[in-house]
């Protein structure tokens, strides 16, 4: 998935001279996760460039750069340490649009590597997507897999609205054969990526993985999930879920980050505002708990896994 | 304010030229490179030469450790002894350390167990030691931010009319983060008895101080937010301890904040995670080498006869035995306690934290980590 990601920043810096890439470590060193790696050597400095290390700082130039006409796709190297950026994130990047009655936007993409399971020390394994998703002005998307990462990236970098990009770390690795350029669904769109009668599991980014998992483990005990995986937190397609939770009449979302106000509650409200006299039982959440995310050796407890997924299914009165 | 503070203006620049009292071959340095400070008593160099071995013995195994497995992470301080142990050492056991994750032999020196430096990094918990018995704030990951909480911390102690110092250290990257800057405006207005030790060790991960920064010298920073800057040879722990003891006593006595900069280079990688053959070469590497803080010092202390034979092997001793008890208390596995994990996210029970600290104990006893190894101890 690195190497999709790294491949659409490149295609997407050959088409359009105006898409420029920086942040902390991007440029000889190919970021932390060499995501950018070559890319310094192909399109030179002054399209590519280590900046100073400030995330406002970083956050708040590319406003300017995008209103002077640029693309900047800049990166956070770590999701705990986009939270400097926090004030040019929500007061600026999000409300530009809005407060100038559409006559300033901002073609930017924030890239965010997320989340945890990498066995990273603290402030290493955040998950902010409920502070972005939650923020009115911004598109928030994650990918799950190399194919979505590298055609979500290249719309987003198109999208004249600002983007945040979260890329799910512990997805970094993953590998798939793929011919690029490929384009894969919208990326404001949900995808069932598995089909199934009984449940549905709706998934974003890592835990599209342990959906998947679950819906393997349950099916050789007779039970027929079916996996969204969401793509896009803000928008949300209400279209795609509510399809298969009128389908399944039963659903469930997992998510990596606290439970408590996390993004998870949103999936559920809408599910139910929108299917409840569909819904057999109650939408639930299988989530991180509700502590600050634990140090290497014990994120494994907090982390949600199919069998978490398949102890809340049971939870439900399954004969009535 | 209730703190009678004088205003005061203040336009010293740094000098260009670090400062040192002792050049790289281990001569006195006289003139007008010392800034006026003088060379600490021999007994006192001994003492931080003792520091240092030990440090860099550590540090070496640590690194060591981490290559095996033992640690998850750990940010190596080889070749910043001097600024680390240089600043540490003129404090009191009543002042306050501010540290970043590079700082653990500033750790060990502040007389903090090895095991507990190592929790966070070996992926035990997010920090091992007390710090009020210790005085030093946990290491901080997220750049420049326990600045401000050095800054906050010596005023409060100020308007106790306690004289407790904080030192704070920070890297040349971080110098660039908004909080850097905030904190050194607060320190210089509310004039707080706080001393920032930048370790200018060249590189913010791949990133040389040329992208950092245009300034002559991280020094001269101080100077826009009216505070004395001084520009240090970080390789030289005479010179760090002097400038730094001075800056120490100024602040207790009163005479507000002190930018310290540390010229030095990290000499092994960022971290255990980090390819530095990406963005730096291996004669830059070498030439810091021949710099080295150690043995600047060592050479300084033979010529002047007070180093023996007889006491570097009782040094090297010391630290060998350091060293195997590191290894010792790394090779055995901490029994760590997964339901902990609910007990200190707030002072005051919640009952939904108890409901998943039950449901976790539940899935534990029913053995949904047994095959996972240090699970259900
Ligand atoms: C706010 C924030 N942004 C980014 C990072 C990621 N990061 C960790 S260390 C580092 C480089 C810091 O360099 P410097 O301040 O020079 O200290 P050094 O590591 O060289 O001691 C970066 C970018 C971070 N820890 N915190």
């Amino acid at each position: 998935m690195a190497g999709a990601l790294n491949a659409a920043l490149r295609d997407a810096m050959a088409a359009d001279d105006r898409v420029i890439v920086y942040g902390e470590d991007v440029g000889p060193l190919g970021g932390v996760f060499r995501v950018t790696d070559g890319l310094q050597a192909e399109f030179g400095e002054d399209r590519i460039w280590d900046s100073p290390l400030a995330e406002s700082g970083i956050i708040g130039t590319a406003v300017g750069m995008a209103m002077y006409g640029m693309r900047p796709v800049v990166e956070m190297q770590f999701d705990a340490f986009s939270y400097p950026a926090f004030e040019q994130m929500v007061s600026h990047v999000a409300k530009m649009r809005n407060r100038t009655k559409g006559r300033v936007t901002l073609p930017m993409v924030v890239r965010i590597p997320c989340a945890g399971a990498i066995g990273g020390v603290e402030h290493h394994s955040d998950s902010s997507e409920a502070y972005w998703a939650s923020t009115p002005g911004l598109t928030v998307v994650m990918p799950s897999n190399p194919a979505d990462a590298y055609s979500m990236l290249r719309e987003a970098i198109e999208s004249d609205d600002p983007v945040v990009f979260m890329e799910p770390k512990s997805r970094y690795w993953s590998k798939a054969p793929l011919a690029l350029p490929v384009t894969t669904a919208p990326m404001d769109r949900a995808e069932v990526v598995r089909e199934g009668t009984d449940v549905t599991l709706i998934g974003y980014g890592p835990t599209v993985r342990t959906a998947l998992e679950a819906a393997e483990a349950a099916a050789a005990e007779g039970l027929s999930i079916e996996v969204v995986d969401l793509r896009s937190l803000s928008p949300f397609d209400d279209e795609t879920v509510s399809a298969s939770v009128r389908k399944t009449s039963r659903a469930a979302v997992i998510h990596e980050a606290a439970q408590f106000g996390g993004y998870g509650a949103e999936v559920a409200a809408r599910v139910t505002e929108r299917n409840f006299h569909h819904l057999a039982a109650p939408v639930l959440r299988i989530a991180g708990f509700d502590i600050p995310f634990p140090s290497p050796k014990l994120e494994e407890y907090h982390l949600p896994t199919a069998d978490r997924v398949l102890a809340a299914l049971d939870t439900w009165e399954w004969d009535a | 304010m209730s703190l009678n503070v004088e205003h005061a203006s203040v336009r010293t620049l740094p000098s260009e030229k670090p400062l040192r009292l002792l050049d790289n071959a281990g001569h006195a340095v006289t003139g007008s490179a010392t800034g006026g400070f003088g060379l600490p008593d021999t007994q006192t160099l001994l003492e931080l030469y003792r520091k240092m071995v030990v440090a860099r013995r550590f540090d070496v195994q640590v690194t060591a450790l981490t290559k095996q497995g033992r640690l998850a992470t750990y940010p190596s301080a080889y070749g910043q002894e001097a600024c680390e142990i240089g600043a540490v050492a003129a404090l009191t056991a009543e002042d306050w350390l501010f540290p970043t994750y590079r700082d653990s032999i500033a750790l060990l020196t502040r007389g903090i167990e090895p095991a507990d430096i190592l929790q966070s990094f070996r992926g035990d918990w997010h920090n091992g030691y007390d710090q009020h018995a210790h005085r030093t704030a946990a290491q901080a990951t997220p750049l420049a931010t326990q600045a401000l909480h050095a800054v906050g911390l010596s005023h409060a102690a100020r308007l106790r009319h306690d004289p407790i110092v904080a030192l704070t250290f920070l890297g040349d990257g971080a110098t660039s983060e908004g909080d850097a800057h905030e904190a050194f405006n607060f320190a210089a207005v509310w004039q707080t008895p706080t001393v920032f030790v930048v370790q200018n060790n060249q590189f913010a991960i791949s990133v040389p101080l040329e992208r950092q920064t245009r300034a002559a010298t991280l020094a001269d920073k101080a100077v826009g937010y009216g505070m004395p800057g001084y520009h240090v040879d970080g390789n030289d722990i005479a010179a760090m301890y002097a400038v730094t003891s001075a800056a120490v006593e100024r602040a207790r006595s009163g005479g507000g904040p002190t930018l310290i900069e540390g010229v030095t280079y990290r000499i092994e990688a960022h971290t255990n995670s980090d390819d530095p053959t990406r963005y730096r070469a291996a004669r830059d590497v070498e030439h810091w080498k021949r710099r080295d803080p150690i043995e600047r010092l060592e050479k300084f202390l033979v010529s002047e006869g007070v180093l023996t034979e007889s006491m570097r092997t009782e040094i090297t001793d010391a630290a060998e035995a350091l060293a195997a008890r590191t290894r010792d208390v790394m090779t055995i596995e901490a029994e760590l306690d997964p339901l902990e994990l609910f007990d200190h996210v707030y002072g005051r029970e919640r009952a939904a934290l108890l409901e998943q600290r039950a449901s976790l104990e539940a899935e534990i006893a029913a053995g949904a980590f047994a095959s996972h190894e240090g699970a259900a101890r």
